[in-house]
Formats: structure tokens, sequence, C-alpha cells
């Protein structure tokens, strides 16, 4: 048999190779690529939640390795991560930063002092520009930002415990170095 | 008892799809008659389990069993009746129970039209058959399992989602599978005669009439999409170059190949193996599709709940047939040449770049569609292909195709003989240019090449197919009903082809904030928020609107209501569009939100001659009935009926 | 045919072809407005994966709008605007794929498949016409259909 007939079986057991790597489960269609990795993280000053007149700023944060975590009560799975986020923060020194998105006020601090509050600051992102930002387009989503201020990780979805130690403190040990 | 007697009934469907591959198959290839005998009434047999299996899901639905879990996860009791039923293909597992009872049924069809067919072919086509429902029963029951109970039972159902409650999309599915999963009948033709290693003009004969059905199928199930789309999401798109719409549209260009490609491969002997080629990837693009639409891997608005596990199974199967389709392919391919000639311009050439054309449309798409996946799974990024980027490429390949199916309608077999028509291509394309022109110019604008082209060959492929015909009927000549389904068909693509230009190019869409009593203007028409008040459905609850139009005379012309639904279950909010239709344009209104200070958003939209791409894909298939019952083909299946006859009479 | 046409012209139609959207009052320049139009139909709702900017009805959409609304009106070309899209939520946020390394393939595919189909066809035609006379096949009459 002329071997370019065999050329098109050969096409789709490539393409079907493909297909079965993509089942294999390392594979998540739905993410999207952030281009701000190993990039500076964008600043922001903002109201704090718990007291408007006071501003929480990123910057504040410099010297050390910091969570950012964008968050709403409007969002099923912040309300799902939440008591995993109080679990790391009882594990960690790291300061968890809050980002409410585009959130009620009222709610969102009725939330933290009903359900608990895992954040070292909450800063309020009312018109979804610090978002916008950060290339948040689904929360929650996580940061990790290095103590010189660059974006190192970020995760999607809910944060939990297995996810902190597997995926973040790796980073962050990396960073710190040998 | 009813699930469990389902799941017996989809167990013996699955022992009986496995006599009808091993004897169809093993029968075919030692010659033994006995074996051969037993494939029909078990296809038969087989149809008629998965049937019962399928009416015994439906009436789990209908009498709101929700101790069966798929009931629970996508039905209620507040689900009107008719929506119930159309709730059994709501989700994965029912809707793999109608893939493969819709299999069956191509099957049961074949088994009882194929009795002129020779008794060795037959039983190939039907063992063929058979292992591709085996296989997709298995996957059901060892996967999907509809049946599966719920313990405990909860009280009430989740609902169906709000999006599926619809007529137009009840019956889409149904109608959809049958055009793609019918292409399983062109395969199973294609992997008989390669197994055979006989290809003639015969099997081409007996192959075109189900490939025209399947395709016609298709072509309605795509057209019900898109309308739907179109009427229920709010936009008022009709097609987004979603994935999972891809994966629809690729089996269909591949097909619309396959039916031009039988014509000459049964008129002239000639493509033989490009035919094959082209039959055996038709179902593997159906197949292809099933698989991207239920693994996961595809982020869509149409994509199933995903399950990794059945992405595997799902993979294993498609690689055991389209694979093994493709071997079957190389062995045979190479004794597949003909030494029959034709020239340019003949039919036979405008077949070929019709034929070049359509791959390379599907070929685009295929890119466009998985090149991101391709490239996210080597780690290399995530690029963006959106519909912009898809719209343009087919259209590359598109608009020559056009132009050639105007020219091509009057063309010959075997020899060019355009001259004696050219003048007749040279008046049309007069006409149509100024026709064109006239409707740039009314519709105003800015004057784009590429509209103009659009509009100029949508007409005279119109104009040709019009012509044509009454050029013969003028000369004496009689039109077989296929010739007939041809013209007509083509005539659908010109008449697609003006409506998607025009809505496509000269809509116009406005956002506006409105008060209760205030009025916007459009396109020459003034719409005017008269009412809004809450109205009750049978398991929701509406905000509805009252849009008053007139037009440019102030005269009013109707009231349109738009309503903005909350399911109660689900709690899902969904837009009825208000839509005031006439031949031509459609006007569009869709209610928004509450703006705070008595304000609302409405969205309207002009739409001129967008009922017509619906109309054309419709007068398309329309076509394809009437070249699908030429009397070629129903006087085989008279010569059948009337052998069976005197057969069942002798006996 | 000749009636549509005559209604066509019969009815007044004064179509405005650049589109309105966004319920926010449009930006006081017809040209920005016009760009702020089309821009936002070229980005992608990065929750409605399908959806456009301008099509899609969530929170971060309109968000979005107002963003590049802005942008326009400071003075941004559509490719600063762009660029700022892009680096905050990478290259998936545009329905074009910028030309590069990884996306030339399918920029360049309709003109390579384009090509390789007319290559295909002429050597076809070619070999074909050649058999024609030497072809004993004798077709019937030119008329039929078939």
């Amino acid at each position: 048999m002329k071997a370019r007939f065999l050329v098109p079986a050969a096409l789709i057991a490539v393409l079907f190779g493909f297909f079965w790597y993509a089942l294999g489960g390392d594979y998540d269609p739905q993410l999207i690529e952030s281009p701000l990795i190993n990039r500076p993280a964008p600043d922001f000053v903002s109201p704090a939640l718990a007291d408007p007149k006071q501003a929480v700023s990123l910057k504040s944060f410099r010297g050390q390795p910091v969570l950012v975590n964008f968050w709403g009560t409007w969002c099923v799975g912040c309300r799902e991560e939440h008591p995993q986020l109080l679990e790391i923060q009882k594990v960690t020194t790291i300061p968890i930063v809050g980002i409410a998105w585009k959130d009620d006020h009222a709610a969102a601090n009725q939330w933290l002092a009903e359900f608990g509050d895992p954040y070292r600051a909450v800063a309020t992102d009312d018109d979804g520009r610090i978002a916008i930002d950060w290339g948040v387009y689904g929360a929650p989503e996580s940061f990790l930002v290095s103590a010189e201020g660059k974006v190192i990780h970020k995760h999607v979805g809910p944060m939990s415990l297995e996810i902190w130690r597997k995926e973040f403190l790796v980073k962050v040990n990396a960073e710190r170095g040998p | 008892m009813t699930a469990e007697l389902g799941q017996i009934a989809l167990i013996l469907a699955l022992c009986l799809a496995l006599s009808q591959t091993v004897f169809g198959l093993v029968g075919a290839h030692r010659g033994w008659a006995n074996w051969m005998a037993v494939v029909r009434p078990a296809t038969i047999g087989q149809a008629g389990f998965v049937a019962l299996a399928f009416l015994l899901l439906v009436s789990a639905f209908l009498g709101n069993d929700f101790t069966v879990q798929y009931v629970a996860f996508n039905s209620n009791s507040e689900l009107p009746t008719v929506y119930r039923v159309a709730a059994v293909w709501g989700a994965h597992e029912g809707s793999m129970l109608l893939w493969a009872l819709i299999l069956a049924l191509w099957s049961l069809a074949v088994a009882l039209l194929s009795r002129s067919l020779p008794n060795a072919f037959a039983s190939r086509v039907l063992g063929v058959l058979g292992t591709i429902s085996t296989g997709i029963l298995l996957f059901i029951l060892l996967t999907s399992n509809p049946f599966t109970r719920a313990m405990p039972a909860p009280f009430d159902g989740n609902d169906l989602n709000p999006l599926l409650q619809d007529p137009a999309l009840a019956m889409h599915p149904p109608i959809l599978y049958t055009g793609y999963v019918g292409f399983a009948v062109a395969f199973a033709f294609a992997c008989a005669a390669m197994i055979e290693g006989k290809l003639d003009q015969a099997w081409a004969r007996w192959t075109r009439p189900w490939t025209i059905v399947a395709w016609l199928f298709l072509t309605v199930g795509i057209t019900l999409g898109s309308w739907w789309a179109y009427y229920e999401l709010g936009w008022g798109g009709w097609w987004m170059w979603d994935p999972v719409e891809n994966a629809s549209f690729m089996p269909w260009l591949v097909g619309t190949a396959l039916v031009h490609s039988l014509a000459v491969t049964e008129r002239r002997g000639l493509f033989r193996s490009w035919t094959l080629l082209l039959a055996i990837f038709a179902f593997s693009l159906s197949l292809i599709g099933t698989f991207l639409v239920r693994s996961g891997i595809i982020v869509s608005v149409h994509a199933f709940a995903s399950d990794p596990m059945r992405g595997v199974f799902i993979l294993a199967l498609l690689a055991a047939y389209i694979l093994g389709a493709l071997m079957l392919y190389a062995w045979r391919a190479g004794q597949l040449r003909s030494s029959s000639g034709f020239e340019l311009w003949s039919r036979e050439s405008f077949i070929l770049f019709n034929n070049i054309l359509l791959v390379i449309a599907a070929a685009l798409i295929f890119i466009g569609t998985l090149y991101p996946l391709i490239l996210a799974l080597l780690k290399l990024g995530t690029i963006t292909i959106g519909p912009p980027v898809f719209q343009l490429m087919f259209l590359i390949a598109i608009i020559p195709l056009i132009g050639l199916l105007a020219v091509g309608m009057h063309s010959s077999w075997k020899r060019a003989r355009l001259a004696p028509v050219k003048t007749r291509l040279i008046a049309i394309a007069a006409v149509a240019a100024v026709l064109a022109a006239i409707l740039l110019f009314t519709f105003g604008g800015r004057v784009r090449l590429i509209v103009f082209m659009g509009l100029f060959l949508a007409i005279a492929t119109m104009f040709s197919a019009v012509s044509e015909p009454i050029a013969r009927l003028r000369r004496g000549l009689s039109i077989p009903r296929g010739a007939v389904g041809m013209f007509v068909a083509h005539f659908g693509v010109g008449l697609f082809t003006l409506g998607a230009t025009a809505a496509s190019t000269y809509q116009v869409e406005k956002d506006v904030s409105i008060a209760l009593g205030q009025s916007e203007k459009l396109a020459g028409y003034e719409f005017k928020l008269a009412d809004l008040r809450m109205v009750e459905g049978p398991n929701y609850v509406a905000r509805q609107a009252d849009v008053i139009i007139s037009d440019s005379q102030g005269r009013v012309i109707t009231t349109l209501h738009p309503q903005k639904r909350i399911y109660r279950v689900q709690q899902q909010p969904m837009t009825e569009a208000g839509i005031d239709v006439n031949w031509q344009r459609d006007l569009f209104v869709a209610l928004g939100d509450d703006l705070g200070d008595g304000k609302w958003s409405l969205r309207l939209q002009y739409k001129p001659l967008i009922r017509y791409l619906w109309l054309g894909s419709l007068i398309m298939a329309l076509g394809g009935i009437l070249a699908a019952s030429d009397r070629r083909y129903r006087t085989a299946i008279a010569g059948e009926r009337a052998a069976v006859g005197a057969a069942t009479e002798r006996a | 045919m000749k009636s549509l046409l005559g209604a066509l012209l019969l009815t007044v139609i004064v179509v405005d072809v650049a589109r309105a959207i966004d319920t926010e009052p449009p930006l006081p320049d017809p040209q920005q407005q016009a760009r702020y139009e089309a821009l936002i139909h070229e980005l992608r709702c990065l929750q409605c994966r399908s959806q456009s900017l301008a099509d899609s009805d969530v929170s971060l959409a309109a968000d979005l709008r107002r963003e590049v609304r802005g942008l326009i009106a400071q003075g941004k070309t559509d490719d600063e605007v762009k660029d700022f899209l892009t680096a905050r939520y990478g290259d998936y946020v545009l329905f074009r794929p910028p030309l590069n390394a990884r996306t030339w393939v399918v920029w360049f595919a309709p003109a390579i498949l384009l090509l390789a189909g007319g290559l295909i066809a002429w050597r076809v035609v070619r070999h074909r016409s050649a058999l024609v006379p030497g072809d004993a096949d004798e077709v019937e009459s030119a008329e039929d259909p078939r």
C-alpha cells in the first residue's frame, strides 16, 4: 500500500494523542494564563472595609510575601474557600490581604464578623478597577506577591490548605532562596 | 420497576447489537447464508429494545419519577409536560441514549430498505453499524447510565435548564442527531465496500440517498439551533462560532462535499477513493464532535458536564472506529484508480473545486477550534481565536465557492460546454450586479467590496438556479426530481447568502435607557415603552414590557412583549425577546435591567433580511428531500417491496 | 425579486450603520464613539467566553466597557487600549490573535490551504483532461443533470 494513503490515519493518531494528553487531568481549559506572573504587582490604595477613613495599600506590605485574595459575599466559591483561608492564616505568618470586589460593605463586614476574619486587611474595590488591574475574571482568585512586590503565583478558584502548601508555599520558599 | 426494565432493555439491546455485528461481519466473510440471515432480525430487535429503553425513560419523566437520578437532576413537577419529554435529552446520559436510539433507527431503516442490495454487502453494512451500536451501548451502560436510582429520592427535581425549555430547542437535538448520526450509514457503506474490495457506480447509487437524507436533517438541525439562539439568547446573534457549533458545522461541510462527490462517483465512477475518505471523515467529525462536547476539554456554553473517565472511553471508541476505517482506506485506496477523463469547466471540475473549498473551510474551522487547545497542551500559552477570525477564514473559502456555484449549475458532465451558456451567464451577472448595487444603495452606509460581492453572488446564484431549469424546459427536456432538488437546494444557498450578508452588515442595534412612556428611535422606527408588569408562567415569574412600535409615518405597527423571566427552581434569569417579523426585516426588542430612577434598559435591533438565511437553509433541506426521493431510488424501494411481497406470497 | 426591490425603495429606511451601544450617553466626539463601538465588538468577555464585550451583560463586561470608554476619552489609540487589556488579561481578551510565532499558523492557514488546494485542483484537472480523448465512457446528453 502506498505510504501517502496512511497520512489521514497518521494525522488522526497524532490528534488523538493530543486529546489523550488533554484528558490527563493536568489541563484545565477554563484557565486563562495570567500575564502578571513574574511582573511587579499592580499597586493599589483603597479605603479599608472595616474603616473607610483608613487606607489599605499594597506597598505597605513590601518586605514580606503577601497573599492577595479577591472575594465577595455574592460569590459561592468564596463561601467555600473561607474556612480554608482561616486554616491557612493559622499556619502561616504571611499576611492575607483581602479585596472586597464590588461588594456591599455592610454585608461584607457582617460576613467577616459571622464567619471569621482571616485577613490582615481588606481593601474595597467598589468600581472593579483593582480587579481589572490584576486581571481578575472570576472570584475567588488569589495571588502570591513576593517580598519585592512581584506576582509569583496565581490561583483561580477556591483556595485550600492543600493548594497553599503544594503551590504557594513552594514558591515562597523558592523565593527565599537557599 | 421502570428503571430496572429500562436497564434490562439496554442490556438486551447490547446483546443484539453484538449479534448484529458478529453475524453480519463473520457471516459475510465466510459466506454463511444462515448467519447472514440473522443480521436483519438482530438489527430490528436491537432497535426495538433501544426504543423500549428510551420510552421507559420518557415515561419516568412524564410520571415525575424522582427516584431515577437523571430525572431528578433534569426535571421538576412544575415543568410543562412537553418539556418533560424534551428533558429526556437535556443532559448527557439521556442525550447519549437518544444518540443510540437514532443510530438504531437508522440501522433499522437500512435493514428494511436494503433487500435489493447483495446479501453479503448488506450484511457487512449492518455489521459495521452494529459495531458502532455496540460501542455506544457499552459506553452508556458502563459510564452514562440514565437509569441509576437516587436513594433517597429527592422531593422534587432540579428542573430542566430554562434555556432548554423552548420548542425549537427541544426539537434541535433529535433532528441534529438524526443528521450527524445518519452519516454513520455512509460510513458503514464505505467500510463494507473497503472490506469487500469493490466500489463501483452501483455502490454510489446505493449510498447517495442515505447520505442526502442525513445531510438534510443536519441542515435543519443546525438551522433550528441558529434560529433559537437568535430569538432566545437576547442579543440577536445567530452564529457564534462556539466550539460546539463548529463541531456540528464541520460534519455538515464535509457531508456537503460528500453528497457532491457521490454524484461524480455515481455518474462517472470517478473520485472513488476520495468519496471513501469523505464518507469516513463526515462521520468521524460527528464522533469527534460528540467527544469534544462531553470530555470537558473544550470551553463552551453548550458543553455537557464533563467527566474525564467518559472522555477516555469515547476517545477509545473513536480511535477504534476512525483509525480502523482509515487503515481499511490505506489498504484499499491504492486499488481504486480509474481512467476516465474530464475537461476543465466540466461538471466534474466544478465539483472538484467545490469539494476542495468545502474541505478547506472545514479544515480552517478545525484549526481555529483546536489550535488553542493544542498550544495550551504544549504549554505554549493561551491564544485566542474569536468569532471575527472564524468569520474571515470561512468567508475566504466560501466566497469563491458560491461564485463557482453560480456558474457550475450550468455545466455538463465530462465536457466543458459553457460556451452556449456564456450569454446567459453574462446576462445573469449583469442583472445581479445591478440589483446588488441597488440594494447596496438602498441600505446606505459605507460601500464595501465584500458586501457587494456577497449580495451579487447571492442574487446571481438564485438567478442561475432558476434560469437553468427554465432553459431546459424551453428546449422540451424533462427535469428529473433529482435535478429539481439540486436547483432548489442551490437556490436556497443563494437565499441564505443574501440573508446572511444583509443581516450581518446592515443590522443596527442600540442599547437605551428608557422610562415608562418614553420613546426611542431606531432605523426609522419608533419604540415606545408603554407598560411594565409582572406575569406568571407555569414554572416562572416574569417582568413583561409592552413596547409599541410605529413607523416613520407614526402608524402603529405592532406591540411587542419582551420578558425577563426568573425560573422558580433554578432561579435563573432568562430573556424572552419580542420580535416583529415581516418579509423585509426583523425588529427585535430585549428587556434588560432596572436602572433605577424609573429607567429601564432595552436593547433594540433592526435586522434586515435576516429571515432569509433560515428560509434559505430550509430550502436547501427541501432540495435534499427532492433529490433523495428521485424516481431511481423510489423504484429500487418499490422493487424491493414487490420482491418481498412476491416472496411472502409464495411462502 | 422586483417587488422586494420596489418595496425597499418605497420604504424610507434611514439606516445608521454606525452602531450605538450601552446605556451611557455616547462620547462627545463621534469618531471616538465609533472607535469605542468597534473595539468592544473585538474584545472578549472573560466570563462568558464566546461573547464580545458589546454583547455580554455581566458586570465584568460592563466594567471593562467603562475602562475602554475611559481610555478612548483620554485620547488613547486603539492599540494602546488593547495593550492595556492584554497587559492584564493576556492575548485571550482579543478576538483576533496578534501575529507572532505562535499564531502565524492560524493567520497563514487560509493562504497555505488555498494554495495547496489550487495545486491539487490543477494537477487533477490536467491529468483528467489528458484522459478525455482515450476515454470510451460515452456520457449521455449534456442536459442529463445527474
